[in-house]
């Protein structure tokens, strides 16, 4: 076979030289299954044309890295933003004793509420960090797909850890559920209770 | 409940150890240590005498559940009171963590009243 030919060329010559090679000793059925295999191979080719056409590859380089540091920078922000409240909080703590019984409960109550309220940038920080899985995820599986159809250019993909290697702790752990299918807290006494 | 109690409180969040440090305080629980991961919860329990453990469950390199399974399997350990505190609601974790020996389970975003509960049950029944 010519080599130097692009993908789909070299298909369709190879079905062609198959086909003429066997003219005149097909039956109809074997003949139309042969134009079957050759429309297939068409289909193949064309199929990994569009594939290089959409730079997957970019996919990869740019898209996804620049996505995981933009999710990163939102995790570093809300930290440092709780972070700046939090010493807000321990400041007006640190009023209490110079306030009246009712003033110094009025802020021990809001101070209370702020540092319960801060608890979500441990939430959002474990919904982004399922977020950034789910994109290394897609770029194993960009890589796998580019590995396929351009082994020369495709970099290795990241190996997933094989399930077996980890901690009852560790397969358990998924981080925040969305709030429709989380379980409340009343729903874990009840469980809890349950064993008692 | 003893407020002198000395009490470990694991996180790998930096925010979520002072957020839980200070909500303690308001509780008067002064004597309050952290660790950030499993592994250094388990180093410092070892060490000192702690009569209440306050562990995220989501971190590495060893997971709350693992501490947890860590702690009631040592002998000098194993009746330390341990509240789980985790973002992880889904029933399935509550059941390994209770059958691991877990004292009480503490889904996040929780409230101070919660947390005060939950630690007045388990140090009543320590």
């Amino acid at each position: 076979m010519p080599d130097g030919l692009p993908d789909q060329e070299r298909i369709e010559q190879a079905v062609r030289a198959v086909l003429s090679s066997l003219a005149g000793a097909l039956t109809s059925t074997e003949a139309v299954l042969l134009g079957e295999l050759e429309a297939l191979g068409r289909e193949v080719a064309r199929a990994k044309s569009e594939i290089a056409a959409l730079r997957v590859d970019v996919i990869n380089d740019s898209h996804i890295p620049a996505a995981t540091d933009e999710l990163d920078a939102v995790v570093e922000h809300t930290a440092k933003a709780t972070n700046e409240i939090l010493d807000a909080c321990e400041t007006l703590e640190g009023l209490a004793p110079r306030l009246s019984g009712e003033a110094a409960e009025v802020v021990a109550g809001a101070v209370t509420r702020i540092y319960e309220a801060c608890s979500f940038q441990d939430i959002t920080g474990q919904r982004i960090g399922k977020v950034v899985a789910a994109l290394k995820a897609i770029e194993r599986r960009v890589a796998a797909i580019t590995s396929s159809f351009a082994p020369a250019e495709a970099a290795p993909a990241a190996a997933e850890a094989a399930p077996g290697q980890r901690t009852e702790g560790e397969r358990l752990a998924s981080g925040p559920q969305l709030p429709a299918a989380a379980a409340s807290q009343a729903e874990i006494d009840r469980l809890l209770a349950s064993f008692e | 409940m003893d407020k002198s109690t000395n009490v470990l409180i694991v996180d790998d969040y930096k925010t979520m150890l002072r957020i839980i440090r200070n909500l303690l305080k308001q509780l008067d629980f002064d004597n309050v240590e952290e660790a950030t991961d499993g592994q250094e919860a388990l180093a410092k329990l070892r060490a000192g005498q702690f009569g209440l453990v306050i562990s995220d469950w989501n971190m590495q390199p060893m997971t709350g559940l693992d501490l947890l399974k860590e702690v009631r399997a040592d002998a000098r350990l194993r009746d330390t009171p341990f509240i789980m505190i985790t973002a992880e609601s889904k029933t399935e974790n509550v059941i390994a963590a209770k059958q691991a020996g877990v004292s009480n389970y503490i889904v996040k975003p929780f409230n101070a009243e919660t947390l005060r509960d939950k630690i007045a049950k388990v140090l009543t029944h320590a």
